[in-house]
């Protein structure tokens, strides 16, 4: 039963040290909002589950809060390296990331399955590619009615999943519209579910379709405007494009970095005081 | 005859490509460049899907990242990533994958993963994102990339997305049923897998390029057809639209096209 309540107490009380984590979005609708909680809050060993990891899982790893990335494609989009993540694996800094590799495809299944309460996901895949050679979970598995060899995944059952949406009514129930990506998905298969949100409306007006998650299937609901922050919310406001290639060079070097972290997002008490002290370090950058 | 340069040459002969009516699944980047060009000249009817669920995109820019929210707004319509996958993509219904990658091999096998052993790379790329099961389940694969030493190695450190494997009928005998790779179009010229040995040899080259520039951009000895031909040059149309397309873009994101 979803509750809603800030996100600091959501993250401080759903979020645990040594947990997998899936902040899950494709491009669209990410829980950057959620991201910085979960860093201001000191997470430490997480498991980070997403298929697109971006900004701010460069962040969690580079200060440290990840010892295992679950992924399929991890880059800044549009720009090119997540370069947290890049020194993580290529010098072991700040400590060593352990990687499990996947594709779109498997992932996208291993949520599915997740969801399903099944223990494995079934597809046609992986077929001329080293990725089995290096990640061990990549099997095989002989179809019982045809003989077909396909391959077969684990399930993802995240500890928690952290989805951004559109709005949700004053119960706690959530729609989302637009690249929807894998969330609903995601958070079907996870234990708890913290769902961050622009508004909070009276009632929602969705049509009979709509990909609405009923508060009875989350665990907290937070409202957070702006919360996607660069990233965008359909209806709401568009992707900060600059902030993509800004990221790439605050990334690029370590000192850089833990700098950037702890003015805007440690020594900030939530996502709004960031984006506060963000517009003032951008003005003085061009005053 | 305008004058263009070889990125825009290598964008319209890669668009070219792509049939009217032909459901095409878009990687970010140049092949989203080339296949909107594509709906935007000679194939007004060609269907694009991205990963990220639109299904029918028609953005009027070109898109930074792959769930920009253009592309959901002007497509036919957007479904969910696993729905992508499971059932337009496995279901059997893309007839044209079109990729990129950061390095390919004479069999047109890809690599965007590590540059360097696995454990301790040199350089970690981004990882596999949708290409391997868009190599082995889209009908046929178009392959976009620039040409140099640095792309087209003699041997991929990883292979990420499969293209004809060590060449012949291995890729058949890998038990895909799918064509794969038919074109690897570059800034130099046009690449085509030879029909018994599989290995990509060079069918066109762009006005202005010579034999000599295609063998020292490529990290084996390459092969030539026995008839090889000039890529005819952009159209007018074509630059015209590919242009206008760039600055579309340009005015709307505020910097140039995605890289990724």
């Amino acid at each position: 039963m979803a509750e809603i309540v800030s996100l600091r107490e959501a993250v401080a009380g759903l979020i645990h040290d040594g947990d997998q984590v899936a902040m899950e979005g494709f491009t669209h609708l990410i829980p950057s909002a959620a991201g910085h909680e979960v860093a201001r809050q000191g997470r430490r060993d997480l498991t980070l589950v997403r298929m697109t990891p971006d900004l701010i899982y460069d962040q969690l790893i580079g200060i440290g809060a990840a010892r295992k990335l679950i992924f399929s494609w991890g880059g800044n989009p549009g720009v090119g390296s997540l370069h947290r993540l890049r020194e993580a694996v290529e010098t072991g800094w700040p400590h060593p990331l352990e990687i499990e590799e996947h594709s779109h495809a498997d992932l996208a299944n291993a949520y599915v399955a997740g969801a399903a309460n099944l223990p494995f996901a079934v597809m046609r895949g992986y077929i001329g590619s080293d990725l089995p050679k290096v990640n061990p979970l990549l099997k095989t598995i002989t179809c019982p009615f045809t003989g077909e060899v396909l391959a077969a995944v684990p399930s993802l059952r995240p500890d928690v999943t952290v989805i951004h949406a559109q709005k949700a009514d004053r119960r706690g129930n959530v729609l989302m519209w637009g690249i929807v990506g894998v969330q609903k998905e995601a958070a079907l298969a996870a234990k708890r579910t913290i769902v961050t949100v622009e508004e909070i409306v009276d009632t929602l007006e969705a049509p009979p379709n709509a990909c609405i998650l009923p508060h009875w299937a989350l665990s907290a609901v937070c409202v957070e405007p702006g919360g996607a922050f660069p990233s965008y919310a359909q209806g709401y406001y568009d992707r900060d494009n600059r902030f993509y290639p800004a990221w790439d060079k605050i990334a690029r070097n370590r000192d850089t970095f833990l700098a950037w972290m702890k003015r805007h997002v440690l020594d900030t008490a939530n996502f709004a005081e960031f984006r506060r002290v963000l517009a003032e370090t951008a003005a003085a950058k061009e005053g | 005859m305008t004058e263009f340069t070889t990125n825009e040459m290598m964008t319209v002969a890669a668009a070219r490509r792509l049939k009217n009516g032909a459901v095409c699944f878009v990687g970010i980047g140049l092949p989203s460049t080339a296949a909107n060009l594509a709906r935007l000249t000679h194939a007004p009817d060609v269907v694009l899907i991205y990963e990220s669920g639109p299904i029918g995109a028609k953005p009027q820019v070109l898109p930074l990242s792959i769930g920009d929210g253009d592309l959901a707004l002007n497509a036919d319509t957007v479904v969910a990533t696993p729905e992508i996958f499971r059932y337009w993509l496995q279901g059997g219904r893309i007839n044209v994958g079109f990729l990129g990658a950061a390095q390919i091999d004479r069999h047109a096998n890809l690599n965007t993963t590590v540059i360097g052993p696995y454990d301790r790379p040199k350089t970690r790329l981004p990882g596999a994102g949708g290409a391997p099961e868009i190599a082995g389940s889209a009908g046929e694969i178009l392959i976009i990339l620039r040409q140099s030493k640095r792309a087209f190695v003699d041997r991929l450190d990883f292979i990420t997305t499969v293209g004809f494997l060590d060449g012949g009928d291995a890729r058949e005998r890998a038990g895909l049923k799918t064509k794969g790779p038919v074109a690897v179009i570059t800034d130099l010229g046009i690449l085509e897998p030879d029909p018994v040995t599989r290995e990509l040899t060079v069918t066109h080259i762009h006005r202005g390029v010579t034999r000599e520039q295609l063998v020292a951009a490529t990290g084996w000895p390459l092969k030539f057809a026995d008839t090889v031909v000039e890529t005819e040059p952009p159209t007018e149309t074509e630059l015209t639209a590919l242009r206008d397309l760039n600055a579309r873009t340009a005015a709307a994101h505020g910097q140039d096209q995605g890289s990724e």
